[in-house]
């Protein structure tokens, strides 16, 4: 089977500054791959150049196509769920609009979308703008999973929020991981190390490492590729 | 042709001598000159060469301030402007002597400048486009209204020639010492342009334009700078106003305060090239020379046989210099002088022309 | 106290025009970063066609029928125009909003030229029905009817657009993409589409606006420069609301308008100064810059 995303040699330029120098790595179907690094290495830039936002070179493969030059919607449209990394709901339109923009056709599971975050539906025609962090990141992921996506692109989803709701949205990620791959970016060690069955370390735009999950468990190697001494 | 240091100015000197004595040639030269005369140094030929410099000049001023620190004004011609009333008001209406005509005439602009500039900078991108953009229409509205009968209104303010100095009256005698005034005018902007953007002001300049947010981090601050620029263009486009009065002897708003002035700047400095100096410049004088050129063409009897669908968009000069604007923007937005010196300069105009209205 | 409601009707008949205006405006910036300078031409023109309509068609069928029709004609030309112009010239230069503004520029400037040749200095005269110029008795006032056309565009549409950008799927897609276009697309989202839509409907409202504006405060007269010269007030309102709002457009294309009109009546009136009216809308600007630099309902920016 192919990996779900073949990235090869990718450059990414932003403002003068050189981000991703050469970044190479595969995320196999049906995996979780984790993207870690410390802040600024380019992981961000990374997943924003794999859907096209950001200009690049190298060549990206996404579900067996070759995507490079791709505007972002024809990107996205091979059946990507993106959850960005400050969240990026609507503030403006209601937690429905916002949802309706994310379906896809008229095959949109907003069931199974209210069974797993009852609180969307309550507060369906509430402006997002209105909504607490967590409730936020709720719609940000409900977004992402409205309809079945063979690929889930995850931008630090635990980010700012506390540790049961870390926790609530690891179970859900955990369901979805069942029907899709999953690149997740990630700094919270004890939700890679729950989600993950491989990871890829980056370090100043380029890849450092590249293994299974289990190598985090040794304290040194962690320090030395991240920094932080551990789980949590 | 390969872009070397010596090249520019050798070619800018050759121009440079040949426009100083153009006034001494009486070449018959057919269909390429615009004055109703096909002699070199006709009258006519002279005063549209005469506003070609003085519109060169104010271009490379606002080049200053657009192509090389990136702020976007859609106000240049209320200073323009103000040079040509104020100074046309003190002489004709209330007969003050040349020198402080002159002094006044740059004393409220520079007021005007610190002042207005100092409002407009408080924003950025397009709002800084709208503040200046709108003041530029109230001097319009100001003049347009002609308060206590100062500027005439939409009849014109025709420059009374009592206190000038012999050699500047006189639209025949003296096209000569006009051309050669507006020459000098050329000279002495381009020269102060030069020597700002080569200066570490220049430098600076440069900085905000590309990346003002790395400068703030740095401590420097930024809107000292973008004053200077401001007013340092401003000032300039005074001095073309100044001379555009003594040139073509009259004044009306909509020829001289109307924002079509401003829009025809910006053209012209895209079409010669941002952020280029000699860009403004190329730009600047071919944009004038076809608009009076084209103006001349329109006129020829032998126009009027051809039909209408062709005569009417042949014979509007504004149509055909929009149209080869577009056709610019699409296919060499690095200007005359992107084409002429192609990759290094192409991509250095397009990332000026660029980074312009990266901040917003 | 009379004079003063006649004043203040005219102004909200101003109003509506401006609304017209500058809700396009806002829409198109606020969704693309293209600020539009050909949005007087397409007043310009909507108040061309508007006369070509009222004039071609056959006079058996009454100055009213012919004034009804010229003002949609304006409309559908208007919307034509901008639609032909995003998908030829702004289309094309995807990525580079200062190409596309300088465009919109060149663009101005070479069809109002156009105009100038072709039409020239010609006085054209829309034929209009008596009733639209004639005045209607309420209350001891005297108000002309040519407001009320006005007035009631502006409500309609106003009200029209708000229902568009509520309900309507494109319309939700507008109002996303103004707030955050980037995101848009990560969904999966063509904003191309959008882009078009926003201008068609921002062309549509202008080409209303200039035929509107000739009936109703230009004497039927129409005139090449005409669109230019309201496109500065409807950058004014735009300012003033703030870039992308529908909102801010209706409330300060009011504002703008009636501080207009008072001004130009009982200051320019009795000081001799014609043009104060006019100058105060910029002073109004500039004061509303310092105090709140992104508008009376701006995103921030």
């Amino acid at each position: 089977m192919t990996d779900a995303v073949e990235i090869s040699d990718l450059h990414v330029t932003i403002a003068g500054s050189h981000v991703l120098q050469g970044v190479s790595f595969n995320v196999p179907s049906g995996s979780v791959t984790a993207l870690l690094g410390r802040n600024g290495v380019g992981k961000t830039t990374t997943l924003r150049a794999i859907l096209g936002l950001v200009a690049s070179s190298g060549r990206i493969r996404v579900l067996g196509d070759d995507v490079s030059g791709w505007p972002t919607h024809r990107v996205v449209r091979l059946g990507i769920g993106y959850v960005p990394e400050d969240r990026d709901v609507f503030s403006a339109l209601t937690v429905e609009q916002n949802l309706r923009l994310a379906e896809v056709g008229s095959v949109a599971n907003y069931d199974d979308i209210f069974a797993l975050f009852p609180e969307l539906k309550t507060r369906a025609r509430q402006r997002a703008g209105t909504l607490s962090g967590g409730q936020q990141q709720m719609l940000s992921i409900a977004r992402a999973l409205l309809n079945h996506r063979p690929l889930l692109l995850i931008d630090e989803p635990s980010k700012g929020l506390a540790p049961k709701i870390v926790s609530e949205f690891a179970n859900v990620l955990e369901r979805a991981a069942a029907h899709s791959t999953v690149l997740l970016v990630e700094q919270n060690l004890s939700v890679v190390k729950r989600l993950a069955q491989r990871v890829v370390v980056l370090d100043h735009g380029e890849v450092v490492h590249r293994g299974a999950v289990s190598d985090l468990d040794d304290p040194t190697l962690v320090r030395q590729l991240l920094g932080v001494a551990g789980a949590a | 042709m390969r872009w070397r240091p010596g090249v520019g100015l050798s070619v800018g000197a050759v121009f440079l001598v040949l426009f100083i004595v153009l006034p001494f040639i009486g070449l018959h030269v057919p269909w390429v000159l615009p004055g109703t005369l096909d002699i070199v140094n006709s009258t006519g030929t002279l005063e549209v060469l005469a506003l070609c410099f003085l519109f060169a000049g104010v271009a490379v001023g606002y080049d200053l301030m657009f192509g090389y620190t990136g702020l976007m004004s859609l106000g240049p011609v209320l200073y323009f402007a103000v040079g040509t009333y104020v100074f046309d008001i003190a002489l004709t209406r209330w007969e003050w002597p040349l020198f402080s005509a002159l002094l006044l005439t740059f004393a409220v602009s520079l007021a005007l400048a610190i002042v207005l500039g100092a409002i407009a900078l408080r924003v950025q991108g397009i709002a800084f486009a709208m503040v200046t953009l709108a003041f530029a229409q109230a001097f319009y509205f100001l003049v347009e209204s002609n308060p206590h009968n100062l500027t005439a209104g939409d009849t014109g303010l025709s420059l009374s020639y009592t206190r000038l100095p012999s050699f500047l009256s006189g639209a025949v005698s003296n096209t000569r010492n006009l051309y050669w005034i507006a020459l000098g005018f050329l000279l002495i902007a381009y020269l102060i342009v030069w020597l700002v953007t080569e200066s570490v002001t220049g430098h600076v300049f440069v900085a905000i334009r590309d990346n003002e947010l790395r400068l703030d981090v740095l401590g420097v601050r930024p809107f000292r700078f973008k004053m200077v620029s401001f007013v340092v263009s401003s000032l300039i486009a005074t001095g073309g106003g100044i001379v555009y009065i003594l040139v073509i002897g009259t004044a009306v708003p909509s020829v001289v305060a109307s924002t079509t002035v401003t829009l025809s700047i910006l053209i012209m400095v895209v079409l010669g090239g941002a952020g280029l100096r000699w860009g403004a410049v190329v730009g600047a004088m071919v944009y004038v020379y076809l608009q009076q050129y084209l103006d001349k063409v329109g006129a020829e009897p032998s126009f009027a046989r051809l039909p209408a669908v062709l005569r009417v968009p042949l014979s509007e000069p504004q149509f055909l210099l929009g149209a080869i604007f577009v056709l610019f923007v699409f296919f060499a937005p690095g200007g005359i002088a992107g084409i002429v010196v192609r990759r290094r300069l192409h991509r250095a105009s397009a990332t000026t022309l660029l980074s312009v209205f990266k901040k917003s | 106290m009379n004079i003063f409601l006649v004043l203040t009707f005219s102004g909200v008949a101003l109003g509506a025009i401006y609304f017209l205006a500058a809700s396009g405006l806002s829409l198109i910036y606020g969704l693309m970063d293209v600020l539009n300078f050909a949005h007087g031409l397409f007043m310009t023109l909507g108040a061309y066609a508007g006369y070509e309509f009222a004039t071609r068609l056959p006079s058996s069928w009454g100055a009213p029928t012919r004034v009804i029709l010229a003002i949609i004609g304006a409309t559908v030309v208007g919307a034509l125009v901008a639609g032909i112009t995003e998908l030829i010239l702004i289309r094309p230069l995807y990525g580079k909003p200062i190409s596309q503004i300088l465009i919109t520029i060149g663009l101005d400037l070479a069809v109002v030229g156009l105009l100038m040749g072709g039409f020239g200095s010609t006085a054209l005269q829309i034929p209009v029905p008596l009733w639209l110029i004639e005045p209607t008795h309420i209350g001891g006032l005297f108000l002309p009817n040519a407001n009320f056309l006005a007035i009631g565009a502006g409500v309609i549409v106003l009200v029209g657009l708000e229902l568009f950008l509520a309900r309507t799927r494109y319309g939700i897609i507008i109002r996303a993409g103004v707030e955050n276009r980037e995101m848009v697309r990560a969904l999966g989202i063509d904003v191309g589409r959008a882009f078009t839509l926003v201008f068609v409907v921002g062309g549509a409202m202008a080409g209303l606006a200039g035929v509107l504006y000739t009936i109703v405060f230009s004497g039927d007269l129409v005139s090449p420069s005409q669109g230019d010269g309201l496109l500065i007030f409807a950058f004014i309102v735009v300012v003033i609301g703030g870039l992308g709002s529908i909102r801010g457009s209706a409330v300060a294309a009011l504002v703008v308008a009636l501080l207009q009109q008072y001004t130009t009546f009982y200051i320019g009136g009795h000081s001799g100064w014609a043009q104060i009216g006019d100058l105060s809308t910029v002073l109004l600007l500039a004061v509303v810059l310092e105090l709140r630099p992104r508008g009376l309902f701006g995103r921030v920016a």
